[in-house]
Order: structure tokens, then C-alpha cells, then sequence
């Protein structure tokens, strides 16, 4: 049996944590009806008003909210209380168009917080560890989220933030860190540092806590080995609250979700449609307690599978795969769908690194896919011939996963800009 | 009798070379060979230093990826088909060359190295204004 946060609520039953989202639910739309107008029209104009929300099995008539929602209700309209009530805000990367930006109550980051503390303890954390946190810390959810948690386990929290990586591992080794909380591609480069140096012998490692950007499972066993860890997965999206809205436990078969504070949905993405448990599709959530920004049914454009089996850690609460891609990662080359969690699987096979980009341009109305990929000392030859043969064969592999043919270009190792938050990983020029 | 030859991955970016020429240089590491096989989009440097082992040392510590090989130097009568005899009695016993290039000799000390460019008058120019001439073939014993 695993350890918990709060056990009494993580290994409810069922129809305890049914009861629970019912009647949070209920009162949730009462108050976003009370003090969201956006919504409020929302619900209006497809004629529905909060009589119409009994139970979760309501859920589905409520309307949707996208990203272009919180663009367009910037950066006030989805407020849900008094500014003078939030403590806190929060803001998403902003790669592309208007920042999102995320208000919190006290009693909002409180949650967050103990969402990230079950993270932290189901990844056997206790106030004996010592948990590094090298998520950015500022506007970006990572930090501030594990931080907070690590602060409720009561472990002694390391607040490296991102980069700076002699000082990351100074610290690490120094003070012997126990758990490791950042992305999973800088987790990989600390590997890689720390092999360089010749610390392997001096990290005290045991647990990494890995999220914000995809990772595949040969990521995770490459990050195992090297460090000699476990590496969990961790889920979360700052619109809903950030990391820890689903979290890992040691059975390392996905991710529970933190379901007396969010109500997760799966949909047909072309058609809203609600489909049920096991079928894959677009993650929806409802959070049920949330103050300052309660957003419902929002799409997270995540693609993933829910499924509630019994979990050899105890825990109830329904589990969430790592997400397939993301309708909005997405890449359509050549009218072909792409997914950059694709070609890191074709990589990873290869015996390449995990780090690549991928550049898509158009020249003459046809797209031009290229994939960077960094040379390794394993894979490296003095005979240019068999570079050009297993050039040749990532070529061949790629293409068998995709169905495109993609040109592939070798680069000298660490050219690839690693990331301090999140790596990037497409860069499409294409102007249409 | 083999000799170390040290090869490096050559991304195909301005400056690459002198990069990695420039560290050795500041080690007090001298060539004595040197080769390129490249692609459009990266090669492989091959080079012969008078050190092998700092030479490996040096240029790991500023995160290049290298290997090591052992290699045959022959030294060919400096005649008509002196290579071209060699050559015809390896291809006679099935053993193929896999690639093949030339180390500096020290005759008059100096080491004569061949440049294709893309820019020509500017080359000449600059090696004039480094105090130097193209070796005309004239000098080399060409007709």
C-alpha cells in the first residue's frame, strides 16, 4: 500500500466520491452562474439554466469552454469572484497568441497545493526527503505547484527554479537530494551533466517527478537508468489549477486524477460528443471547488483514455493515460497528421537521444519536414558511409510511423536548445 | 603497425572547423594529418596529432563527439603509379580501401595542403596579405 496526502478522501469509494462532485457540482454552477456573466450567456443561449444541473449526469448538457474563451474573455471575463479575494495569479507560456492568464483565492492555491502534496507522497515522499524543485518558478505553474506541495509533505524543498545547471547539481549533491521535480527533457540533460561529471556515485536520487511537456516510456526508462530512479509522471494545465490536477502513483500505469476537485470528461474532438470510459479522445474538465476561475468543461486539447480500474496503490480515483498528442501539437505535413510524441518514439529506437526539432517549411506549395537530431558518441563512426546508412535508416523508420518521408539532419551534440522550461520542439515556418 | 587516428563529428556550420583546429592550437597540439569526408549536411574530420591522447582529451572536455581508430601509414615511392601500384595489388587480393588521404611531409619544412574555395580571388588575397603565395605546380615538379 502506497502512502497518502489525505486518505480518507483518495481511497473513497466510488459512490463517496460520486456523491462528492455531485453536490460540489451542483453548488458550482450556482456560483459561476451567479458571478461569471461570459458563461452565464453561455448557458443562455443554449437555453439552460442551473435547475437543469442535478447530478454529474447533467455534466454533459453544459457548454464548453476552448482556449479562444479565455483569450477572448482576457484577462478578467472568467473571473468568478472579487479581485480583492484572489492572493495569487498564474500565466501559461504564451508560445502562441495572448497570454492566459489564471486568478487564485487563498483557498484555491490551498487545494493546488495539497494536489501536489498527494503527488509528492504517492511517489513515497515523506518529511525525510529532500525534494528538488527545478520546474521555473514566476509565472509558470511548476514551480510555485511542487513547491507548495513539497511544503505540505514536509520535505526539506530545494527552490532551484529552472537552469543553471553547475548549480543545480552542486546543490543536489551537497544536499542530497531524494526527489527530483522538473520537466522530463531538463531531467534528461541533468542525466546527461551529471555522467559528464562523474557524480553518478554522488546522488542520493530515488523518485523524479516529471511533467509539463510529453514524454514517451522509453524517455522514462532512459531518465530510470541513468539516474538509477523511478520517474513519474505528473499532469496539470494552469487554466485548471497547474501541476498535480493527476499525479502518478508507484504502479506507474497513469495518472489518477484529483477527482474530488476536477471532473474529468473524454469527447469526440470534431463532435463534443461525451464518449464513454476506455475510449480515446479529448480530456475535459470541470473543476467543482474552484473560486477565482471556475472553468467548466474546458477542452484541454489533450488526446488520452480514462479508465477506472482497481490500482494496486489503493488509491480510487479514475486514471488518465499520458496524452497521445495534443489536438493543437498537432501537425498536419502534407495533409498528414504528425505528432512530435511520435517522432521521439522512432528516435529512442534508433538509439538517438530524445532531443530533436522538427522544421516544417512550405517551398514551392509543398511542405518540407525536417527533423534535427543530435549525433551520439554511440552512434558515431569515422566511416561517413555507415553515418549515411543509419541516416538512411532512421529515414526508413520515420517514415513507417508517419507514413511522410521526412529529411533528417544530424547536428553536433547540445546544439539543440534543452530546456530551462519547456523544449521546443517544432518550429513551422509555414506561412498559409 | 597501427597509428591513432582521432575522428570528430563536423556539423556543417561556418567556423566548425576552426573551432576545434583553434582548441587544439591552444593546447600546443600539431597535426600532422588531416581529412574531411562530408555530406550536404555534416562531415566527419579525421586527424593525426603529434598528441592522440590529449588531443582525445581536449576535445571531449569541450563536449565533441569523437572516436578513436587505428590506422596504416605507408610510405609510397614518390614515382609514377607508386600509389597506383599498391593500390592495384590490394584491389588483386580483394582487400578494399575504405578511405585514404595524405600526411604532411616535412621536406623544406613546410606542409603543403590542397583548398578548393568558394571564393577564389579572395583567397588569394587574403594569403597575400598573410605574407603568402599559392605554391605555383611549377614549384611542385607538375607540368
Amino acid at each position: 500500500m502506497g502512502k497518502y496526502y489525505q486518505p480518507e478522501i483518495e481511497t473513497a469509494s466510488v459512490e463517496q466520491i460520486k456523491s462528492w462532485q455531485n453536490e460540489k457540482l451542483v453548488k458550482q454552477i450556482k456560483h459561476v452562474w451567479d458571478n461569471v456573466p461570459y458563461y452565464r450567456n453561455k448557458m443562455e443561449e443554449k437555453g439552460i439554466t442551473p435547475d437543469d444541473i442535478k447530478s454529474i449526469d447533467d455534466l454533459h448538457k453544459l457548454p464548453f469552454l476552448t482556449k479562444d474563451d479565455l483569450r477572448e474573455a482576457y484577462p478578467y471575463g472568467l473571473l468568478g469572484t472579487d479581485l480583492k479575494n484572489c492572493v495569487r495569479i498564474q500565466s501559461t507560456s504564451g508560445t502562441t497568441g495572448k497570454r492566459v492568464v489564471a486568478f487564485y483565492t487563498q483557498e484555491d492555491v490551498e487545494i493546488w497545493e495539497e494536489c501536489c502534496a498527494r503527488a509528492i507522497m504517492a511517489v513515497g515522499g515523506t518529511n525525510e526527503d529532500v525534494c528538488q524543485v527545478a520546474y521555473g518558478y514566476g509565472l509558470f505553474t511548476g514551480g510555485p505547484g511542487l513547491n507548495g506541495g513539497s511544503h505540505k509533505v514536509g520535505c526539506l524543498t530545494l527552490p532551484m527554479s529552472s537552469g543553471n545547471t553547475e548549480r543545480q547539481l552542486q546543490f543536489m549533491t551537497d544536499l542530497g537530494a531524494t526527489i527530483l521535480c522538473c520537466t522530463p527533457s531538463y531531467a534528461a540533460y541533468l542525466a546527461e551533466s551529471i555522467h559528464e561529471r562523474g557524480l553518478r556515485d554522488q546522488i542520493k536520487l530515488r523518485a523524479g517527478i516529471f511533467g509539463a511537456e510529453a514524454w514517451s516510456e522509453n524517455m522514462r526508462r532512459d531518465i530510470e537508468k541513468s539516474l538509477g530512479i523511478k520517474a513519474y509522471d505528473i499532469y496539470g494545465l494552469t487554466e485548471i489549477s497547474g501541476p498535480g490536477v493527476s499525479f502518478e502513483c508507484e504502479a506507474q500505469t497513469g495518472m489518477h486524477i484529483n477527482e474530488d476537485h476536477f471532473i474529468a470528461e473524454i469527447i469526440d474532438p470534431d463532435t463534443g460528443e461525451v464518449l464513454p470510459e476506455g475510449s480515446k479522445g479529448e480530456l475535459v474538465f470541470t473543476c467543482i471547488d474552484k473560486e477565482a476561475f471556475p472553468l467548466l468543461r474546458y477542452r484541454t486539447r489533450d488526446i488520452c483514455v480514462l479508465t477506472r480500474n482497481k490500482c494496486s496503490c489503493g488509491r480510487t480515483f479514475i486514471k488518465m493515460t499520458k496524452p497521445m498528442g495534443r489536438s493543437d501539437d498537432m501537425l498536419i505535413i502534407r495533409g498528414v497528421n504528425v505528432f512530435p510524441s511520435q517522432i521521439e518514439t522512432v528516435l529512442l529506437q534508433q538509439g538517438y537521444q530524445a532531443n530533436y526539432q522538427i522544421v516544417v517549411d512550405r517551398v514551392n506549395n509543398t511542405d518540407t519536414f525536417e527533423v534535427l537530431v543530435e549525433m551520439t558518441p554511440d552512434l558515431f563512426s569515422d566511416n561517413l558511409g555507415k553515418i549515411t546508412e543509419m541516416e538512411k535508416e532512421l529515414v526508413l523508420a520515420l517514415k513507417a510511423m508517419l507514413g511522410i518521408q521526412a529529411k533528417v539532419k544530424l547536428v553536433a551534440p547540445k546544439s539543440i536548445a534543452r530546456s530551462e522550461g519547456k523544449a521546443v520542439r517544432v518550429i513551422d515556418k509555414r506561412k498559409i | 603497425m597501427a597509428v591513432n587516428q582521432i575522428s570528430v563529428f563536423l556539423e556543417n556550420r561556418t567556423g566548425q572547423l576552426a573551432e576545434i583546429t583553434g582548441l587544439l592550437a591552444e593546447n600546443k597540439i600539431n597535426l600532422r594529418a588531416i581529412s574531411i569526408a562530408e555530406t550536404a549536411d555534416y562531415g566527419v574530420l579525421r586527424l593525426i596529432a603529434d598528441d592522440s591522447e590529449k588531443a582525445t582529451s581536449v576535445l571531449l572536455s569541450q563536449g565533441n563527439i569523437i572516436n578513436m581508430n587505428p590506422v596504416t601509414v605507408v610510405a609510397v615511392p614518390d614515382k609514377p603509379a607508386g600509389l597506383s601500384e599498391l593500390l592495384a595489388l590490394l584491389a588483386d587480393s580483394d582487400v578494399s580501401v575504405e578511405y585514404m588521404y595524405s600526411l604532411f611531409t616535412h621536406q623544406n619544412d613546410k606542409a603543403y595542403m590542397v583548398f578548393r574555395v568558394t571564393d577564389y580571388d579572395n583567397f588569394i588575397q587574403l594569403l597575400t596579405s598573410h605574407g603568402l603565395t599559392p605554391v605555383s605546380s611549377a614549384e611542385l615538379g607538375l607540368k
